[in-house]
């Protein structure tokens, strides 16, 4: 039987974690770090974990303690947001580069400047291409489940990759909501035990790790870090399934929302999937013909499933919470676009860049995106691709 | 109750309306309501003006945005009157429930025409003379479940007791203090 509860997304990832037992989780303590290390901790202090808890001086430092401890054989976690990601730059691709399935929980803030503490997606996709494995959570309960389900994918012999487990900061991750809980033993045997074939403290086979590789390696290391990543696909459906045998809850690459017949769709992340399926029920009742696709793995990115689920659909807007700067469209469209270029009848596509630094996005909001879509399949103009939602002007 | 209820509270830094929308949701869960509780974060410091909400449905729900229409307003300090649009969007069919030692009737001029109810409880009085301090949040929580009638006073009473003997399990000394706030508040309560 499921625990039924009510937790904030932060409360939600450390009880996972304390279901999951790690062995060490390295964090920094302070701001800009989340209250995921400061309930963790307290498990650990109270000895209900045996995690040993390390507080390190910065961001850099918990991602170096963690290569360190996976690279030995163990379980390592850390938990950031915002800039404590970027502090962390160097060393994400020194861990996935190392083959090393960390799990980074992190809570989606923005990048200053201007100082901004609130929500969007700046931070991690700016790390899109550190050769981590990203999972978004629409809501408290999919950032426990994901965080449940990192470990497996990552520990994966066909993939052996860190992976990001994100939440929406504020909205989520300090917001209550019902939640249903495993019990422990059920994660317990879930997560199984992490048996890695290669470590740095096995004198019997002894190894280097993260040595220098010149031009006549580099290429090839990068070949496999790459082919571990497409391996990853088909492994995260795989440990869903199994997922969904012990929860009951199914997750896909993404989820496709009253989208069998819909015209007009969406593609979103995050929280505001849900504003977007409240706008999508409220226009279905009007017998409008809508429907969104929420990502949940945005790394690897599941170009030809999206490229099939949006070939039927006349219009489609693409939905970006973090600003590229590319002058053409945040990254989710660029993939988006990319995924949809050669297919017969490709919808038409616009991009809207929204929800920067906690501006609040509302059924209103969404609802003025539909009623572009639907503007554009009446005159058959796209006009501009590259769009902002609800600025002023 | 299937209809989902929309409540935002307006509290100055430190006056505990987070609190109160988390225990409002807590209690609420515990009747077996689907929730949300959630702060709305600006620049945190004592003394500024800060808002928090609360979404309770009988049934399962996905919107995640702040609340624009709502079908109650609680208002932790009076002087935010003048500082906030505390009415701004509030359903008429609803009602605005506010901490002051005036009378309703007293403080319709400050809310910009609102027709709906108008509730007053004095959360200062009833705090200091129950808790010894002023703590506005709890007396204010009693209030609006009073005039929300999201769930009965009866239950309400229980799932508080057993929140604030898990939240003060180091301090068993103020849960009597608070649970007496709750119960003056909900009797006190004016509403017209």
């Amino acid at each position: 039987m499921a625990i039924r509860d009510r937790l904030s997304g932060n409360e939600a990832v450390a009880h996972a974690l304390k279901q999951i037992g790690p062995d060490v989780m390295a964090a920094f303590p302070i701001t800009p770090s989340t209250e995921i290390p400061q309930y963790f901790s307290a498990y650990a202090s109270n000895g209900e974990v045996d995690t040993e808890f390390v507080a390190v001086e910065s961001e850099h430092s918990a991602l170096s303690a963690c290569v360190g401890v996976a690279a030995s054989g163990g379980r390592a976690v850390t938990a950031t947001s915002s800039c404590g990601l970027a502090l962390m730059w160097e060393m994400l691709y020194v861990a996935s580069s190392m083959r090393l399935p960390i799990v980074l929980a992190v809570v989606n803030r923005a990048l200053t400047g201007p100082i901004n503490i609130n929500n969007d997606h700046s931070d991690s996709m700016g790390a899109r291409d550190s050769g981590w494995i990203q999972l978004y959570a629409e809501n408290n309960q999919e950032v426990y489940d994901n965080t449940i389900m990192a470990y497996r994918i990552g520990e994966h012999p066909d993939v052996k990759l860190p992976v990001m487990a994100c939440q929406d900061g504020f909205i989520t991750s300090h917001g209550i909501e019902n939640i249903e809980l495993l019990e422990s033993d059920k994660v317990t045997s879930f997560i199984g035990t992490f048996n890695p074939d290669v470590r740095l403290l096995n004198p019997k086979h002894p190894v280097s790790m993260g040595p220098y590789s010149n031009a006549s390696y580099y290429m090839e290391w990068k070949c496999q870090q790459a082919y571990a990543m497409k391996q990853a696909k088909q492994v995260i459906l795989d440990i869903s399934k199994e997922y969904a045998n012990i929860s009951g809850r199914e997750y896909g690459l993404f989820e496709e929302y009253k989208m069998e017949d819909a015209e007009r769709a969406i593609v979103i992340i995050g929280s505001s999937a849900g504003t977007a399926k409240a706008t999508v029920d409220s226009l279905r009742e009007k017998g409008e013909k809508v429907g969104l696709i929420k990502i949940r793995v945005f790394r690897p990115f599941p170009m030809d499933e999206l490229a099939k689920a949006l070939g039927h659909v006349k219009a489609v807007a693409v939905m970006d919470k973090a600003e590229s700067f590319s002058a053409c469209g945040g990254p989710l469209f660029a993939e988006t676009r990319s995924a949809c270029y050669g297919i017969p009848n490709a919808p038409k596509m616009i991009n809207y860049v929204y929800g920067l630094g906690g501006r609040d996005v509302h059924v209103g909001c969404i609802a003025h995106v539909y009623s572009d879509l639907e503007k554009i399949i009446k005159t058959g103009d796209i006009g501009e691709t590259y769009r902002h939602l609800s600025v002023r002007e | 109750m299937s209809k989902m209820v929309e409540i935002r509270w307006h509290g100055r830094g430190g006056q505990g309306a987070k609190t109160a929308a988390l225990l409002l949701a807590d209690a609420a869960f515990s009747t077996g309501k689907y929730v949300q509780g959630f702060p709305e974060y600006g620049p945190e410091r004592m003394g500024a003006p800060i808002t928090a909400y609360n979404r309770i449905s009988g049934e399962r729900f996905t919107i995640h945005s702040n609340i624009y229409e709502p079908d109650y307003v609680v208002v932790i300090d009076e002087t935010l009157l003048s500082a906030v649009d505390v009415t701004k969007g509030l359903k008429e069919s609803g009602a605005i429930i506010i901490n002051s030692e005036k009378a309703p009737d007293q403080l319709r001029d400050k809310l910009k025409g609102y027709k709906g109810r108008v509730g007053v409880v004095d959360a200062r009085k009833i705090s200091e003379e129950t808790l010894g301090r002023y703590f506005p949040n709890t007396p204010m929580l009693g209030a609006v479940v009073k005039v929300s009638e999201i769930m009965s006073e009866e239950e309400f009473i229980v799932d508080m007791e057993s929140s604030f003997k898990h939240k003060f399990a180091d301090k068993p000394h103020v849960i009597d203090g608070n649970m007496k706030a709750i119960k003056r508040s909900m009797q006190e309560v004016q509403i017209v």
